[in-house]
């Protein structure tokens, strides 16, 4: 293992892989080494002494740190300002066996996953402006800018953004921040089944009501003895209060709403998914058009003790479902075909070790596709150095 | 500004050229030299230069062919949309065909369920929201060209807007496209989810200028219209207590929808052209406007009118009527007609700053102008940083041009040295293709131009444009933009 503190030991460590052939899992904190294809590399390249906040301005909205800074710290030190990531990182470590909030700033953006609030507020990648790395080669290179507003060049930082640390590594990051609500509530209706449950969120998107959250928790997820399904309202408190009221009316035939104003323990849930799911679950997440969801969930042939919920305003599925499930990537992705089409896709997100290997945790993608990623794949680490086979097996 | 040199061959080859393109598409083929001049520039009209051929495709199909036909002929392939760049991303090559995407000009399906609108590329900016507008839905991104520009050109460009601020630009509010590539293959990236598996390929197109693809049909995300919108208009008597204001809205935690400043000289001549009732005793004058529902509007506009008052504004209204905010935006947004009557030309810069060294890159830009004996009037897009300094000239006068763009590039040098950016909307183009070792090294560009490779290994799609290239033997020819014989002379821009 080489702990590298700085992008000069980072530099270092990728040429001198580069030149002997060898190859580097690159991992900050590790939390998230349970997500893709496992990475049988040769060394572990540590960076999550390669830490802390570089430079961070509130009035600009943005802020730069190196990748092994903590989320925690950054959250910490921006909500000291009334600002947060507006991008809603998940806290997903503890659903591959990590500790709560000990997920680093690198590690979010490699995945890319955005939390309850991405249909609202945008993804990791819609707040990476920026960045340092070091492709397979070695070379220190700088892409996108410190400012929120740039087209110079292409916009690396979104390609960055979910590549799983398959271009290049990260040194230094630069992302957008934003002021935190000063208000927010959650309006919950009960007992709706899916369909329901979507036709109300698409009924509140459409509204021009502040939403922050749109999620949908069927009964016998452990969470509530009836289904939940629920709307963030964010912003100043008299328009969180006017919005809470109008929605209501809007929705009522959807019944009554009850308002909670501290609802934060539901957002937290289903943004981390972990506290609903058994320990060995194999755990699957699904990104559709929202109006399909109802039809997908209602056509998956389900084992005893699957599970799912909606987030997205029905855009993401969850699904959960007991170890010993036969086929399930079979069965998914041949429901997800048939009720959604090409608008979708399915991630196996978290599995044993030897599940991820036998079977793709990815879509597969259509064959020019697939060929140009690995040719964009191939201009960033002609070599394999980096995290080989996180992605798509190596031929 | 000089383009590749081009290939003699090519061009010595050309009769043959436009009768396998005619083969490959009959009736889409143009190469009459008058017809051609249609397409010689874009909204940068400094530059100008006929295409071997411009051909005009209106099936995906049918690109794919031409896109083939010049990948197996190595003939250079400049994609435009409605020509309304200001960088010049659409500028001919003497040596290659103009791929005009205009006849693709329908709305293919509106999705409300789904919050999306499929498009084909050639669809106006404004024609979608347009579409949409009787049930309350508008896609946000908002150029000031938007009755004009196509939205593929959008995607090309990764458009902005006033209003990117709180909505984002183009790229945050795409969700997906059809790409040919240059030899013909044909890809989706995105869809109608809000995600999609693999690298974030979509995320790289947008914006790439027209190098790495031709987009042929377009997903874009709708939001609710805002309820209601407000602005207010501020005067303030120096630049530095409406950079204070700007940072004081920011730091109270409020986004607002737009932020726009002007400086005296931009405010006179705005004034004296729209009469928006402007104070003229001020050197900076900042329109903020607030959108949303009702009650945070109403709560919002009160906090900035006290934010304001606290950074020293003399001037505050706030409007009363949907009628009095378009007055207040009239004179923004007519902001660069009424600088093209104080002088008969001028140039757009379009570097963004950290906001916070705003007064200090408005005095460097006095400086920079005066030294060589041109002026500048300032309007800016403070929210996110945005500068568009225009440089006024005469082109009648000897040296002018060339004048403007050295103030332009030391202008642009000035924005990267305190930590911003050579192009914040308007893309590079031409226009800053040479600037952009001042802020990436060779390192940083190889990276990039390696990744065009990816998607274009013989470099045929736009060629010139956005890296800077060793081959440049041509001078382009110049034409003059004079009294206002813009190219767009009607079409807005701010």
């Amino acid at each position: 293992m080489i702990r590298a503190a700085t992008a000069e030991a980072v530099i270092d460590a990728v040429r001198d892989a580069s030149a002997r052939s060898r190859t580097l899992e690159i991992v900050g904190t590790g939390t998230r080494r349970g997500y893709g294809r496992p990475v049988a590399a040769d060394t572990l390249l540590d960076l999550s002494d390669l830490a802390g906040v570089v430079d961070y301005d509130p009035a600009e909205l943005v802020l730069t740190a190196r990748p092994g800074t903590l989320i925690a710290e950054i959250a910490a030190l921006a909500g000291g300002h009334g600002q947060h990531l507006a991008f809603d990182p998940p806290d997903l470590a503890p659903l591959w066996g990590g500790a709560s909030g000990s997920g680093t700033l690198g590690g979010a953006l490699a995945l890319g996953l955005g939390g309850p609030a991405r249909p609202f507020a945008g993804a990791p990648r819609d707040h990476f402006l920026g960045f340092a790395a070091v492709n397979g080669t070695g070379e220190l290179f700088v892409a996108g800018g410190k400012v929120i507003k740039n087209v110079t060049g292409y916009d690396l930082p979104k390609l960055l953004a979910g590549s799983l640390g398959t271009l290049a590594v990260l040194t230094e990051v630069t992302i957008k921040m934003l002021p935190a609500p000063r208000a927010g509530a959650t309006l919950v209706w009960t007992a709706l089944d899916a369909r329901a449950a979507v036709a109300l969120m698409t009924a509140a998107l459409a509204s021009p009501a502040a939403i922050t959250g749109a999620a949908h928790l069927p009964a016998k997820t452990g969470y509530a003895r009836t289904a939940m399904t629920c709307l963030r309202l964010a912003g100043v408190s008299v328009a969180v209060d006017a919005a809470a009221v109008a929605l209501a009316e809007l929705l009522s035939s959807f019944g009554p709403a009850r308002r909670l104003d501290a609802a934060d323990d539901f957002w937290r849930v289903i943004g981390s998914v972990a506290p609903l799911v058994a320990a060995d679950d194999l755990v699957w997440r699904v990104s559709l058009p929202p109006s399909t969801a109802a039809a997908f969930v209602a056509a998956l042939p389900l084992p005893d003790g699957a599970r799912w919920f909606l987030d997205w305003g029905g855009g993401l599925v969850w699904l959960w479902l007991p170890p010993a499930t036969a086929g399930h990537d079979t069965m998914i992705r041949r429901v997800l075909a048939s009720t959604v089409g090409a608008d979708g896709h399915a991630t196996l997100v978290r599995a044993p070790d030897e599940v991820r290997r036998e079977i793709t945790p990815f879509q597969p993608l259509a064959p020019a596709l697939a060929a140009l990623s690995e040719r964009v794949r191939a201009r960033f680490d002609p070599g394999r150095v980096l995290n080989p086979g996180r992605i798509w097996p190596v031929p | 500004m000089e383009m590749p040199c081009p290939n003699a061959a090519m061009l010595a080859n050309r009769a043959a050229i436009v009768s396998g393109l005619r083969a490959t598409l009959p009736g889409g083929v143009i190469a009459e030299p008058a017809e051609l001049a249609a397409y010689a520039n874009d909204g940068l009209t400094a530059y100008s230069q006929l295409p071997l051929a411009v051909v005009l495709p209106k099936t995906t199909g049918e690109v794919a062919a031409v896109l083939q036909y010049c990948y197996d002929h190595h003939v250079k392939v400049v994609p435009r949309g409605s020509g309304t760049s200001l960088s010049g991303g659409a500028l001919p090559l003497a040596d290659g065909i103009v791929l005009g995407l205009g006849r693709f000009n329908r709305i293919l399906e509106i999705d409300l369920a789904n919050r999306c609108a499929v498009v084909q590329p050639g669809v106006t900016n404004l024609a979608i929201s347009a579409a949409v507008a009787a049930d309350s839905f508008y896609y946000a991104p908002d150029p000031s060209s938007q009755i004009a520009c196509s939205i593929g050109g959008n995607v090309a460009e990764n458009a902005g807007g006033i209003h990117c601020l709180k909505y984002g630009m183009t790229s945050n509010n795409l969700l997906g496209v059809e790409l040919v590539l240059m030899n013909g293959e044909i890809v989706r990236l995105g869809g109608r989810a809000l995600d999609a598996a693999g690298y974030d390929l979509l995320g790289i197109v947008c914006g790439s200028e027209g190098l790495l693809g031709v987009v042929t049909e377009v997903t874009v995300r709708l939001l609710p219209k805002p309820e209601c919108q407000r602005a207010l208009l501020l005067g303030f008597p120096t630049m530095v207590a409406a950079a204070e204001c700007v940072a004081a809205i920011i730091g109270e935690g409020i986004i607002p929808a737009a932020i726009e400043i002007m400086d005296r000289p931009a405010i006179a001549a705005a004034e004296a052209f729209v009469h928006a009732g402007y104070p003229l005793d001020v050197e900076a004058l900042m329109i903020v406007e607030v959108d949303g529902p009702l009650a945070e509007v109403d709560h919002l506009i009160g906090a900035v009118d006290a934010l304001a008052l606290a950074s020293g504004a003399t001037t505050i209204r706030a409007s009363a009527s949907d009628i009095e905010r378009t007055l207040f935006w009239a004179g923004r947004k007519a902001a660069f007609p009424a600088v093209g009557r104080i002088a008969s030309d001028y140039y757009c810069v379009d570097g963004t700053i950290p906001r916070r060294t705003l007064p200090a890159v408005l005095t460097a830009i006095t400086a920079i102008a005066a030294a060589e004996g041109l002026s500048v009037a300032n309007v800016f897009h403070a929210g996110d940083g945005n500068l568009h300094p225009l440089i006024l000239y005469y082109g009648d006068r000897p040296g002018q041009l060339a004048a403007a763009e050295r103030v332009g590039a030391a202008i642009l040098a000035e924005c990267v040295r305190v930590g911003g950016v050579l192009t914040g909307e308007h893309g590079v183009g031409v226009e800053k293709r040479d600037l952009m070792l001042r802020q990436f090294t060779a390192v940083d560009l190889a990276q990039q131009t390696r990744l065009k490779c990816a998607f274009d290994a013989g470099n045929l799609l736009n060629p010139g444009k956005v890296f800077p290239e060793l081959c440049r033997c041509a001078e382009m020819g110049r034409v003059h933009v004079h009294r206002g014989a813009t190219r767009f002379p009607d079409l807005p821009r701010f």
